[in-house]
This record gives C-alpha cells, sequence and structure tokens, in this order.
C-alpha cells in the first residue's frame, strides 16, 4: 500500500468515481429534458415547460459540480500519470483536446442560453438550446470512451525509436470498434441513471400526493425510456462489451467469471467468492456451460481460465474485479425486471395506483450509480496490469518525481473536499425536489433567484 | 508545425486569460465594491452565463497543449504537481461558491459562499501568476526532462528554488492587480449603480500600481531569463508585443477618462495580450526553460508527432471556428447591463 503507484491509482479512481456521479445524471437528464421540452413543444401544454425547468435547475447544480471535479481528471493526466503522458500523449491527447474544443464550448455557452434565456429565445429557440445541450453532453462522452477505449484496445499507433506512442491513423482512434460499443453500453448507463431518478422522483410525489401530474409525467417518462435503455443495456450492447473482453482481453474474462481452470462448456458463476490463493471459486452457485455459450454461442466450447495465463497477466485484484462485475451484471438484470413491471402496468393503465411500485421505483434511485460505478470498476481493473492494454503497464506510468507523500497530501485533500460537495449536493438537490416544479408553490421570486445563480 | 502549434497554444491561453481573467477579477474585488445583497447579486449575474465557458478555454487549452506537447505537459504537470493541486481545489470552491450561493437566501449561507467566491478567485489570480513566473525564471529540469519543486524553499533564486521566490511572488502580484483593474473593468462595463461606481474608482487606482509593477517586473525579467533579450535582438518585429502592452495600459488610461467603458475593456484586452505574447516571444523556441539551459524543453523536443498534429490542425480549426461562434453569440445575447431586483435574473427579457 506504501507503494506510491498504489496511491496514484487511488487518487485517480476515487477522483473519477466521484466525478461521474455528476456525468452520468447529466447526460441521461438531457435526453430526458429534450424529451419534455418536445412534448411542450408538441401538446402546448404548459406544465412540460414547467417540469423541463424543474429539472434545469437539477441538472444545472449537477453540471456545475460535473465541470468543476472534471478539471482535475484532465489534470491529473500530467500531474499523477506524467510518465504515461509522455509516452501516450500524442494519441490520447487527440480525443481529449477535441472534447474541450467540439463538446465542452457547446455545452457550456449553451447551457447558459438554456438557464438564463428562456424568454429571450422564444419556443423553439430554447427547445434547440436543450437539444445542443444534449448534443454538447453527448459528444463530450463519447471522447473520453474513445480515449478509455483506446487504453483497453489501442489502435491506430505505432512506436517511434525513443519509445514514444504516436498517432498513425486517425480514424481508426476515432472510431475504434472498442470504443462505438463501450460507448453504446456507457450512454444506456447514464441514461438509466437519468430515468430512474426522474421516475424516482416522481414516484415520491405520486406517495406524498404532492405534485401529482407532475409526478405521473415524471414516471411515465422515466419508465418508457428507462425500460428501452435496460433491455439494450444488456442486449446487443452489454453482450458485445462482453465478447470483446473474452477475446481480447483473456485473463480479465477469466477474472471477472472467478475461471481459474480451463474448461470445455464453463458455467456461468451466479453468486460466489473467488479464493485466489487456492485457485478456486467457494460456495459457486452456478450455470453450467453458460459462459461458453455466451462468449462463442457453443455450449461445449472451451474457455481458458486463470491458470493457463502466466501471474504476470493477471489483473492484481481478482475478487474486487469479480465483485464488480457482479454487481453491475445483477443490477442490471434488477433493472430489466423493474422497468419493464412498470412499462407493463402503464400500459395496462394501472401504473399511477401501483403503490408499491412507486416504492419500488423510489427505493431504485442510489442503485444505477452503483451499477454505473460498478461498471466502470469491472473495465479498469480489468485492464490490469496494464496501463494501455499489451503495451504500457500500470506501474511504469505513473510521475516519476511526485512520491507517495505528496500524493498522500493531495488524496485527502480531495476526499475531504469531496465530502463536503457531496453533502451539500444531496442538500440542495433534495431542496429543489422538496420546492417542486409547480411555480405556485415556490416562495415568491425565488424561481428568478436560483435562475440568476445557474 | 511545432511552432504553429506553440503560437496556438499560446493564443489560447491567452484568450483563457482576457475572458477567465475578468471574472477571476470581479471575483477578487466582489467584497470591496460590492455591499449589500443585491449589489453582490449583480456583481455575479455580471459573470453567471459566461464564467462558465471562460473556463473552459482552460480546459481546451490544457487539452491542445496535451496533445500538441505531450512531453511538456508530463514534465510541467508533474513537476508543478502541488501548486496545480491548489490550483484546482480553489477552482473547486470558486465554482461551488458562484453556482451555490443564491439557491438559499439567509444570513449565513450568502456571506460564507460571498467570501469563499473573493478568497479562491484572490488566489487563483496570484497562482496564475507565479506559475507564468516560473516558466520564465525556468525549472529545475534534468536529463530524465522531469523535475519536482517545493513550494517554497528560501525565496531566492539559487538551484534549489521552490514555487514562490522573490521573484515569481513579483509576477503574482503583477497577475492579482493586472486582474483586479480587468475585473474592476468589466463590472463597470456591466453594472449601473453603485457597484459600477465603486468598480470604476477601484480599476483607476489599481491602474498606477499596475503601470509601476509592469515596469519593474519588465527590468528584471531580462536580468533572470536573458533568452528574452536575445530573441528581441534577433526577431526585432517581436517588439509589436510589447507595444501592445504599453499601447493597452495607455489606452486604459485614456479611455477610462473619456469615460468609454467598452473601449477601456478592449485595451485592457490588449495590455493582457500583449504581455503575454511578449513572454512567449521571448522564451521562443523553449517551452520549459532549465535553471541548466541543457536541460531546456523545447519545441522540437516537446512536440508530438507530425501526423497528429496535422490532422489535429484541421479539426482545430474547425473547432474553435465553432467555438467562436458560439462565444459571439451567447456575449451578443446577454449584452447590455445587468438589472438584479428581487424578480427578474439579472437580464431584460
Amino acid at each position: 500500500m506504501g507503494q506510491a503507484v498504489n496511491i496514484h491509482r487511488l487518487h485517480f479512481a476515487f477522483t473519477i468515481t466521484f466525478h461521474y456521479i455528476f456525468p452520468q445524471l447529466t447526460m441521461g437528464l438531457a435526453l430526458l429534458l429534450v424529451y419534455l421540452k418536445t412534448k411542450a413543444l408538441r401538446t402546448g401544454d404548459e406544465h412540460y415547460n414547467y417540469a423541463a425547468r424543474f429539472w434545469a435547475r437539477i441538472f444545472g447544480i449537477n453540471f456545475a459540480l460535473g465541470v468543476v471535479t472534471g478539471i482535475p481528471m484532465e489534470f491529473q493526466f500530467g500531474t499523477n500519470w506524467a510518465a504515461f503522458s509522455k509516452t501516450a500523449g500524442g494519441v490520447i491527447g487527440q480525443t481529449l483536446a477535441m472534447e474541450g474544443v467540439f463538446s465542452f464550448f457547446l455545452e457550456s455557452s449553451f447551457l447558459g442560453l438554456f438557464l438564463f434565456g428562456e424568454k429571450r429565445l422564444g419556443r423553439i429557440g430554447h427547445w434547440a438550446a436543450g437539444f445542443l445541450v444534449f448534443l454538447g453532453s453527448w459528444l463530450s462522452g463519447y471522447f473520453i470512451v474513445a480515449t478509455d477505449a483506446w487504453m483497453q484496445h489501442p489502435t491506430g499507433y505505432r512506436i517511434t525509436a525513443n519509445g514514444a506512442i504516436e498517432l498513425s491513423s486517425f480514424w481508426s482512434l476515432l472510431l475504434n470498434k472498442w470504443a462505438l460499443w463501450q460507448y453504446a453500453h456507457t450512454m444506456l448507463g447514464a441514461v438509466q441513471t437519468g430515468c430512474f431518478v426522474m421516475a424516482g422522483v416522481g414516484a415520491f410525489y405520486l406517495l406524498t400526493k404532492r405534485n401529482e401530474i407532475y409526478g405521473r409525467t415524471f414516471v411515465r417518462a422515466g419508465v418508457l425510456v428507462g425500460s428501452i435503455a435496460a433491455i439494450l443495456q444488456l442486449f446487443p450492447t452489454g453482450d458485445m462489451q462482453g465478447r470483446l473482453v473474452a477475446y481480447n482481453q483473456q485473463p480479465t474474462l477469466a477474472a471477472m467469471e472467478g475461471l481459474f481452470e480451463s474448461q470445455a462448456g464453463a458455467p456461468l458463476a451466479i453468486l460466489g467468492q473467488p479464493d485466489v490463493e487456492k485457485r478456486k471459486l467457494d460456495n459457486p452457485l452456478e450455470v453450467p456451460n453458460m459462459l461458453s455459450f455466451l462468449t462463442y454461442r457453443q455450449w461445449r466450447a472451451n474457455i481458458k481460465g486463470l491458470s493457463d495465463f502466466p501471474q504476470a497477466e493477471w489483473p492484481d485484484q481478482i475478487p474486487l474485479l469479480y465483485y464488480a462485475y457482479h454487481v453491475m451484471v445483477g443490477l442490471g438484470t434488477i433493472f430489466i425486471g423493474v422497468m419493464v413491471l412498470a412499462a407493463l402496468l402503464l400500459w395496462r393503465g394501472k401504473l399511477y395506483d401501483a403503490r408499491w411500485v412507486h416504492w419500488l421505483l423510489m427505493l431504485c434511485v442510489p442503485l444505477p450509480y452503483i451499477a454505473n460505478t460498478a461498471g466502470w470498476m469491472t473495465a479498469e481493473l480489468g485492464r490490469q496490469p496494464w496501463l494501455i492494454y499489451g503495451l504500457m503497464r500500470t506501474s511504469s506510468g505513473i510521475s516519476p518525481r511526485v512520491g507517495a507523500g505528496n500524493a498522500w497530501f493531495t488524496l485527502i485533500g480531495f476526499m475531504g473536499m469531496y465530502t463536503i460537495l457531496g453533502i451539500l449536493w444531496l442538500f440542495l438537490v433534495y431542496r429543489e425536489i422538496e420546492l417542486g416544479p409547480d411555480p405556485g408553490h415556490r416562495p415568491s421570486g425565488e424561481d428568478a433567484i436560483v435562475l440568476a445563480a445557474d | 508545425m511545432g511552432t504553429i502549434w506553440f503560437w496556438l497554444v499560446a493564443i489560447m491561453i491567452a484568450i483563457y486569460v482576457l475572458l477567465d481573467g475578468f471574472d477571476l477579477g470581479a471575483g477578487a474585488i466582489h467584497l470591496c465594491v460590492a455591499k449589500t445583497d443585491e449589489e453582490r447579486r449583480q456583481v455575479l449575474a455580471s459573470i453567471g452565463p459566461v464564467w462558465d465557458g471562460n473556463e473552459v478555454w482552460l480546459i481546451a487549452a490544457g487539452g491542445t497543449l496535451y496533445f500538441a506537447f505531450p512531453a511538456l505537459y508530463a514534465s510541467a504537470f508533474s513537476g508543478f504537481y502541488l501548486p496545480l493541486m491548489m490550483v484546482l481545489w480553489l477552482l473547486i470552491l470558486r465554482g461551488a461558491s458562484i453556482e451555490f450561493r443564491n439557491h438559499i437566501k439567509s444570513a449565513v449561507w450568502d456571506p460564507l459562499w460571498d467570501f469563499l467566491f473573493c478568497a479562491s478567485s484572490l488566489l487563483l489570480a496570484v497562482f496564475f501568476g507565479a506559475a507564468l513566473g516560473n516558466v520564465v525564471r525556468g525549472v529545475p529540469l534534468d536529463a530524465s526532462g522531469y523535475f519536482f519543486e517545493p513550494l517554497w524553499t528560501n525565496f531566492l533564486l539559487g538551484d534549489d528554488t521552490g514555487i514562490l521566490d522573490w521573484y515569481t511572488v513579483l509576477v503574482g502580484g503583477l497577475a492579482l492587480l493586472a486582474l483586479v483593474m480587468h475585473g474592476g473593468i468589466w463590472v463597470r462595463l456591466k453594472t449601473a449603480g453603485a457597484v459600477g461606481e465603486r468598480a470604476c474608482r477601484l480599476a483607476s487606482k489599481t491602474w498606477w500600481a499596475v503601470a509601476a509593477l509592469t515596469a519593474l517586473v519588465t527590468a528584471v525579467t531580462f536580468q533572470i531569463q536573458p533568452q528574452v533579450k536575445e530573441n528581441f535582438m534577433t526577431w526585432p518585429a517581436g517588439f509589436v508585443f510589447p507595444v501592445l502592452a504599453v499601447a493597452g495600459l495607455a489606452g486604459v488610461r485614456w479611455f477610462m477618462t473619456h469615460r468609454n467603458e467598452f473601449r477601456t475593456f478592449l485595451a485592457s484586452c490588449a495590455y493582457l495580450a500583449g504581455m503575454l505574447t511578449s513572454v512567449v516571444f521571448g522564451l521562443y523556441p523553449m517551452v520549459l526553460p532549465a535553471r541548466n539551459p541543457v536541460y531546456s524543453l523545447t519545441v522540437a523536443t516537446a512536440k508530438a508527432g507530425d501526423y497528429g498534429l496535422k490532422i489535429g490542425l484541421a479539426w482545430w480549426i474547425i473547432g474553435i471556428t465553432l467555438a467562436a461562434g458560439y462565444f459571439t453569440y451567447v456575449y451578443r445575447s446577454f449584452a447590455g447591463k445587468v438589472a438584479v431586483d428581487k424578480h427578474s435574473h439579472g437580464y431584460s427579457d
């Protein structure tokens, strides 16, 4: 634990995990805001506009926290991972710079207009501003995922005489097959967070019998979009993502599944605790042959276990990787159940009276955050011991002159600061939910003051 | 190709300083020019819709620096580890203050965020100045291309110098004063009433200090970094940059006396741009001077592969043209003075 590389890893892991709480909601909500604004435009029903303003206020708080916790991410490539940046900056710098130039300018410019300029822009102009915010935030997601995808599955590069990695094909960096699938999978995860939050707040209003007209709109929007997203999350995107790992990162697949010995007809572990010392899975609850089928579409296909690979190529945190993966898949399955059930009730016209489903939706709100975090942990722990898969080890990527003492100092600083930010965020968002979307319930002038702050 | 990117990154950093400079400056004078809640909301409303977009120039400039000069990004960011982390914390505090302040009206809520907004803006201005001072003075790079500087040692310009020494503190002071002036001019431009009056008086007084310190820092810089003198001797055309700075500074005084708020702001922009480009011109072809000149990072040693830089030029031109379009549109949409009262959000509709 005392080694500098571990502190640098923890530093990045902590700051990125906290950061990603915010963009997953803003990216998901951006889509739902476009949905609400479109509804308002097409039906002329003013309550959709109040609904959109309510979510725009929550969006604004989230967006600001996403921005301020996002800047440290870009900086850390240089501050904590200097050797990595020096070697690979010519490649991943492309996507990171493009994110700034193409998406952040778009997003921040039109968010200002979206939050401050509703009257000035007119109905269609305001819809367009909302759409451009959505476009900017989704573009930004693509550039980041493309960066990570390159580290998972490097393409379009060449290694120079002095050992640096240079770009050799722009389009194979940008249209990396891994990036396309990972993007689809990541964005669906963000959409699910947005949908569960919106449906959960709606369910809260229905349960407390306040703002009921809005409660119904929120539950309906969340369930309609969320049920589609939940299914697409598993198939085809989750399936394809899993197969990309299986074909290109074989030790990772084995570690995710807790498969130590190679076998034909490998089972899919539902539960069980990996014992790395004894190289076996304790208390396994398994579906026979399933892993072979999912990977190669053949029941008896051979899957390589960890023992077939030198230990130096194993991910270094096998139990954590195994659990992260299982939590992600388990929660994803629950989301399909909840969302499809709610969608069926909505279709039968019974959803707005089914109080137990409202409870279920409300209590599910934290779960997509956990699932998204577990998903990223699966991707990043699974890539270990590589920083760039097959090209650069994580241990050789850190800043050679930044010692563990300095890294601890700033890690503790971030922990303190983010704890306070997290509390403030919960407090302010809860306050917005309490005040609600109905303009009649807000203290006089409050609406205007909040708009001036955003 | 490397030289083109050297100038493009420099221009992006300059734009960042001009834009975020006025909202940092507005923050630094926040407590001083705005006394009541309404006045403070005026200051916040004057930067409200734009500060976030201004800060994006820092991210975009950082990203561009990263992709064009990876070795510089790696070396400078890890070497300036501690001050950069503090800059991050200050940026977080500042963003949170602007965002959170107006959500709740309470005697314990607003003053806290007002104070944090002011303090973080002020410190950021000093830090950015000190960072620039470090780059000009040179850092203890060795053959590995890396260095690490403590925050301070003995405040002298020796071999084991820290981030803060008397020279970098001096540059930090100049940066603060210049941004206080710049911010004051912005607030004057965007607000009416007592706030605008106070901001104007403050900017006017600060001008003298800025002028004096500019002369002092310039004189000292020629002693500390010999490359600067050499470059101006070799390419006398470069004198256009310091001339721009001096003209800008004189323009601030002139337009201020003639009460032309918009031109005063433009002149202040010219001053900042002239100062920054003079420094950048003076350092070329170095991107990070070392205390021992043998180890200095230069455009040639720090740049990325030529293929990537060429491709980058194509998308950069498209992206920045689009961004310039958005910025023009946003600034035009929010043109004019802010007028805050309890029932408006700062801009007449």
